[in-house]
């Protein structure tokens, strides 16, 4: 690791003013999971690294105009038990399938949405974008775990945040804090990521200096939802593909629904289409399994990771099934 | 970009400065615990720890111990190299494995995962408390009798997120031991002993 | 003297031999008090950081550690390969640099200046055809030998194919022209690192100008100091090699290394204890790989499912020598009187192979076994009959049958198989079994055992205990032919300046310790009859030992303590020697391995349901830590079958997966039900100590792929078993 300066704000204008206050690269640490072995890698090399471990607002979880806010330093396991999240299902799924103690403890909501992508290419040190001498080490090396969606630009690594397809169906927003302490905007998590061109970009819309307080969840009403993620591992594991799906059914049939899939593509993937074809209609298996199709009638697989489209129609299929009750029929 | 019908619905917009105010009294009452390094004149410059060495107290096993680190250096190397807790082991570098698994505040904890200087304050305990002269934790006992060892290493960070996990699920069932511990990982296979005897212990009311 | 046999007593009488008996350093390891080499932190104790190459080969164009050296809190750098050497492969060890936290070492490493000259790389070690290619393109035949032409070696090309055996038995053309049956196939299985848990390295102290104290993690502790002495200008007494714990070795730590060597080099310059543990990513580039198989057959049977023919072609690569599975143990198992077979060796820029654990075993049975399953589908027999119908051709038909019957009831093998690809929904079921052989015998060893005259005992020996039980194995024999408690027995392994020992590597390790130490403590048992026969006037042929107490015709005569009292104020020391023809120890066992699986056709995923072993291993000395040895083997099983295998990328030549987050290893959750069963027959016991170590390694990767390949009618044809194999055989996308 590099030599690094360590802050501890006890608010959230004081965080800002941590960020804000220096010339120099800053990181923010959350949970650690993912940050300290990115220093440890040097593929992050901040001058400052704030911790907001002790800021107690981010820590929250309580009711907000009519929904849920969630604070973004709010631990997996916190989030488990937690009364209010009891009806967001979808979420719970994720954190199941997390198979860590260590891991749920540690691990916060916004270190999961922040989640730098596991592409081996970065990790290795080839940066976001793994292109070495003008090619691109995906297109022409050892895919099996890249994008099959949204994958013709430079960007071929998968958005690695396994709550944000979960948090997307059900229309959750971020609330981005920053630079300046008066700052404060709400974005919905759906146009929070972006497919960078360049590395510099990042993969979410967050810029130096700012910060997700919390993220915002609508009252679930009368939606049910689930997530579906495809772990080779029964262990501590990544998905190979995932979906996520909130539908809300009414005298039978399907009155709205949202689709999201997970580590297809750069960012989550909002199968719109998918959804479409369910409206008004029943939730039956052949539905589910029609509307998984089309949610990957359009990829785009690389030379080596075709098996992925696979993944990703059982995905969907099955989270459709699994928010409404239904077995969803795999091991 | 997006429809700004959804940001509404997200919630109307507050003033974040009087927010702040408010929750002001609260803050300053959960102040730092004190580290000598972070005694300075600013309040907010008080916060922040050069990247020079500095001394910090971490209490471990219920003793405080001073040690004079950069920030950059992790828990486990303090514990394993200046305070000689080796029982806390390094395997990966990405969280992955539990071999360095300590309990921080009661919870299961990747000291590798954790700076030193983080855990200013906090409880920290190691697998090596778990025996006090003759007498061992439960846990201990169980991984010994149904033989959930074989070359060692793994071995004590499993015990302790064993440990952490029947203090928080003391009545779990077969499927949730499944789970709840697929954090560490046993390269010579000794699963189906941890498997035992989180299983009996559990059965007991997790010891 | 009082003449006792050393033979093994009745089954019977035994108290502690073949019992359930827990690891006696059980409490040290489970609460960390155990210390590994790795924990080693004697006052002073400077640490260190690599320096590795990260591309597939390339040579060095610039080193230069001079800046790197004057950065605060590095103390010395040495350097491995300098400017103009070739590096071979990723993660290849350039430099060391020493610290005084391992903080500054990685400032160290960054400071230095390194530049690599990219050279060509081949990774891809399945790919018989490409290397073909490459050859053709880039070498020539000059007398008679194959060479790379001038300009291509410039560019780092090499050749790339290695013709290694061609053997003829019989007349397989005519048997496959007769045969009712023929099937050909292709099978492959992928390269896997050892990937210790507790890394390779050293922490290396010098206790004066010539003489050095390594803590090294190893399986060889009597072996390795002259390893050190030798390269360091030093006589082989002048070093000691010490190793109490070891965290996992599985046959890649037998020597000291270049890394052991760099760190001793180290201490000695900066007259400080020095560590040097490998990194994790460098430990599975680096410090060891299982070689790869993959492999063309045809196989034959007549209508009765006797097998008649086999020819086959392997290739695969253990690294730069360009080796593959031994083709000695093609097919695996079975001997087939008409046989061809070929092996061919792939020279792969990627790191060294080290034995693993049943070295060669796995693969050929994973290569071989296989496509007798695939056969037995081809004559619509049940798999089981046919591995029944061919035991004939192996050398121990009888146990592979008893051990087939034992393990097929455990299974309910003829309630639950069905015709490969039968059933109904997305989950399949199948079963699937394989069975493998080893010899393990005892290696050679020497005790040293010291009788106490409070009636302790001490045994001591330079061995090791890499996870079988050494220690606990050692206290059994000693307490259970002197008739004492368990915690009566001291057992000290772990320093070369003891009694040496073999490596513990094949399977010799119980073997090999348990005849010394019975000879020596039957030997110091009749030393202790006469002491006792001539002070209480008795006979010593007629005196036995039970519980603490010696005894004349079933009479007590006195108490061990007293006997041992008799022994004046001096220890009485006795040594033990081994092996020795005299039926404490033997070789030879073999194992049945049967798998239930499920199969999600929709993700590819396979769940293991329960898989049983049946494993015999002559006198079982601790029955609890050899179940535990067939458990981790299982285990160990499952991970090559399923999830684990090294990930070489073509493009950059890079081992991309070293990190534990992609080389998937199972956890907790993934074993499914094991059953253990041990086959002892008295017949068993009478043959004395048998290794068990690697051999029910090897039976998983078949027993698995075969059961999935029951539960689909589709055979997944290369190991581990992915989503993305077993997708793309469904597809048949697959060759």
């Amino acid at each position: 690791m590099r030599r690094f300066e360590y802050a501890r704000p006890e608010t959230e204008a004081e965080a800002l003013e941590m960020l804000n206050d220096h010339g120099g690269n800053t990181a923010v640490l959350a949970g650690g999971t993912d940050l300290i072995s990115l220093m440890k890698r040097e593929l992050v090399t901040p001058d400052r690294v704030v911790d907001l471990k002790n800021v107690p607002t981010l820590t929250e979880i309580r009711e907000e105009d009519g929904g849920v806010r969630i604070g973004s330093l709010v631990t997996l396991q916190d989030m488990q038990r937690h009364p209010l999240l009891t009806e967001y299902q979808s979420l719970g799924h994720v954190i199941d399938g997390i198979r860590s103690i260590q891991i749920q403890h540690m691990g916060t909501l916004g270190g999961d949405v922040c989640h730098l992508p596991n592409c081996w290419y970065f990790r290795s040190g080839y940066g976001l974008l793994a292109i070495d001498k003008g090619v691109s080490l995906v297109e022409t090396g050892d895919n099996r775990y890249h994008a099959v969606f949204g994958n013709q630009g430079a960007a071929k690594f998968v958005s690695a945040s396994r709550f944000a397809p979960g948090l997307i169906a059900w229309g959750a927003s971020v609330q981005v804090i920053g630079p300046d302490p008066n700052q404060s905007e709400s974005i919905p998590l759906e146009y929070f990521y972006i497919t960078p061109k360049m590395a510099q970009q990042g993969v979410a819309v967050l810029k130096p200096g700012q910060l997700i307080s919390h993220i915002w969840l609508p009252a679930a009403g009368q939606r049910q939802s689930a997530a579906y993620e495809v772990l080779q591992m029964e262990g501590l594991d990544w998905p190979l593909a995932a979906a996520a799906a909130c539908v809300e059914i009414e005298g039978g049939v399907v009155r709205s629904v949202k689709i999201v899939m997970g580590h297809v593509a750069p960012t989550p993937w909002v199968a719109t289409a998918a959804g479409k074809i369910l409206l008004g209609k029943p939730l039956t298996v052949d539905a589910a399994a029609q509307a998984a199709d089309i949610a990957v009638s359009q990829a785009t697989p690389l030379s080596n990771n075709g098996y992925k489209v696979q993944l990703a129609r059982t995905a969907v299929k099955r989270a459709l099934l699994k928010a409404i009750g239904h077995s969803e029929g795999g091991i | 970009m997006w429809d700004r019908k959804d940001q509404n619905r997200s919630g109307p917009s507050f003033n974040r400065r009087d927010f702040l105010k408010g929750s002001g009294a609260a803050v300053a009452a959960t102040a730092m615990a004190t580290s000598n390094e972070l005694a300075a004149q600013d309040k907010t410059k008080s916060k922040i720890a050069s990247a020079e060495p500095a001394t910090i107290t971490l209490n471990v096993n219920g003793k405080d111990y001073d040690v004079t680190v950069e920030p950059r250096v992790t828990l486990l190397e303090v514990l394993r190299n200046d305070l000689n807790f080796t029982g806390c082991k390094e395997v990966d570098d990405r969280g992955t494995d539990g071999a360095d698994t300590v309990l921080m505040d009661g919870k299961a904890t990747l000291a590798g995962s954790r700076l030193a200087i983080e855990c200013v304050g906090k409880k920290i305990q190691t697998v090596e408390s778990l025996r006090k002269g003759n007498e061992v934790d439960p846990v201990v006992e169980g991984f010994v009798k149904h033989d959930a060892m074989q070359c060692g290493f793994c071995t004590p960070g499993f015990v302790m997120a064993t440990r952490a996990f029947l203090n928080e699920h003391p009545t779990a069932t077969l499927d949730e031991i499944r789970a709840g511990l697929g954090g560490n990982i046993c390269r010579c296979g000794t699963y189906a002993g941890i498997t035992a005897c989180a299983l009996e212990l559990a059965q007991k009311g997790g010891a | 003297m009082a003449e006792l046999s050393v033979a093994w007593g009745p089954r019977e009488e035994n108290k502690l031999l073949g019992t359930d008996v827990p690891r006696i350093e059980g409490v040290e390891k489970a609460t960390g008090h155990a210390k590994y080499s790795a924990d080693i932190n004697t006052k002073g104790t400077a640490y260190c950081k690599l320096l590795t190459c990260k591309q597939g080969h390339a040579r060095i164009a610039k080193l230069d550690v001079d800046d790197a050296k004057k950065i605060k809190g590095v103390l010395a750098i040495h350097v491995l390969q300098d400017v103009g050497d070739e590096l071979t492969y990723d993660g290849q060890i350039i430099a060391a640099v020493a610290a005084e936290r391992p903080d500054y070492a990685d400032d160290g490493i960054r400071a230095i200046k390194l530049q690599l000259e990219p050279l060509a790389h081949f990774v891809d070690e399945d790919d018989l055809e490409t290397a073909k290619a490459l050859d053709a393109e880039h070498t020539e035949v000059v007398e008679e030998e194959t060479v790379v032409k001038e300009e291509s070696a410039k560019l780092g090309h090499m050749v790339r194919v290695k013709p290694l055996a061609d053997d003829t038995n019989g007349d397989v053309a005519a048997a496959v022209e007769k045969a009712k049956a023929v099937h050909k196939g292709y099978y492959g299985v992928h390269t896997i690192s050892h990937m210790c848990l507790e890394p390779h390295g050293s922490h290396c102290e010098w206790t004066g100008d010539d003489s050095l104290l390594v803590h090294l993690s190893t399986q060889n502790v009597s072996g390795t100091a002259g390893q050190f002495a030798e390269p360091l200008g030093l006589d082989a007494a002048s070093v000691e090699v010490v190793c109490n714990y070891i965290g996992g070795g599985f046959g890649s730590k037998f020597a000291a290394g270049e890394w052991g060597l760099a760190c001793a080099e180290l201490a000695k310059e900066i007259k400080r204890p020095v560590r040097l543990m490998l990194d994790r990513p460098t430990e599975l580039k680096s410090a060891g790989i299982r070689p790869s198989g993959f492999v063309e057959v045809t196989i034959a049977a007549d209508e009765e499912g006797r097998i008649t023919a086999w020819d086959s072609h392997h290739w695969g690569s253990s690294g730069l020598n360009g080796g593959t599975v031994s083709p000695g143990v093609m097919p695996y198992v079975f001997t087939f009187e008409n046989l061809n077979r070929r092996a061919t060796g792939l020279v792969t820029n990627t790191g060294p192979q080290q034995a693993w654990r049943a070295p060669n075993h796995p693969q050929a049975c994973a290569l071989s076994q296989t496509a007798i399953a695939d056969l037995a589908d081809k004559l619509k027999m049940d798999s089981y009959d046919v591995f029944m119908k061919n035991l004939e051709q192996t050398k121990r038909p009888e146990v592979y049958a008893e051990e087939m019957k034992i393990a097929a009831k455990l299974i309910d093998w003829k309630a639950k198989w069905h015709p490969s690809g039968e059933g109904n929904g997305p989950v399949k079921q199948g079963l699937g079994m394989a069975l493998h052989t080893w010899g393990g015998a005892a290696h050679a060893a020497t005790c040293l055992l010291r009788v106490h005259p409070d009636g302790t005992v001490e045994s001591i020996a330079g061995s090791q205990d890499i996870g079988t039980g050494t220690r606990t194995a050692i206290a059994i024999v000693v307490a259970e032919t002197l008739g004492l408690p368990l915690s009566w027995v001291k057992v000290t392994i772990g320093s070369s300046k003891y009694l040496r020992s073999g490596p513990s590597g094949g399977s010799t390790t119980i073997g090999g310790v348990s005849g010394p130490n019975r000879r020596a403590a039957i030997q110091a048992l009749g030393k202790i009859f006469d002491l006792v026969a001539a002070k209480y006037k008795t006979d010593a042929a007629m005196l036995t030992v039970r519980s603490g107490k010696i005894l004349s015709d079933g009479k007590e005569i006195c108490t061990w303590k007293d006997a041992c009292g008799l022994i004046g104020a001096m220890p009485l020391e006795v040594m033990g020697e081994g092996p020795k023809d005299d039926g404490l120890t033997d070789a030879q066992v073999g194992g049945v391995q049967m798998a239930d699986v499920s199969v999600d056709t929709e993700t590819g995923i396979v769940r293991i349901n329960k898989f049983v072993a049946v494993q015999d291993c002559g006198l079982i000395v601790d029955l609890m830590t050899a179940k535990s040895q067939v458990y981790g083997a299982l285990i160990m099983g499952i991970a090559y079958a399923l999830s684990e295998e090294r990930i070489m990328d073509n493009k950059t030549g890079r081992y991309i997966n070293a990190d534990l987050e992609t080389y998937k290893l199972p956890r907790i959750g993934d074993i499914g039900e094991l059953v253990v069963e041990m086959y002892q027959p008295d017949s068993e016991y009478q043959r004395g100590v048998i290794g068990l170590g690697e051999p029910p390694v090897i039976a998983p990767g078949a027993a698995i792929s075969n059961a999935v390949a029951n539960a689909l009618g589709v055979r997944v044809p290369v190991l581990p078993l992915t989503p993305q194999r077993v997708l793309e055989a469904l597809k048949g996308g697959a060759a």
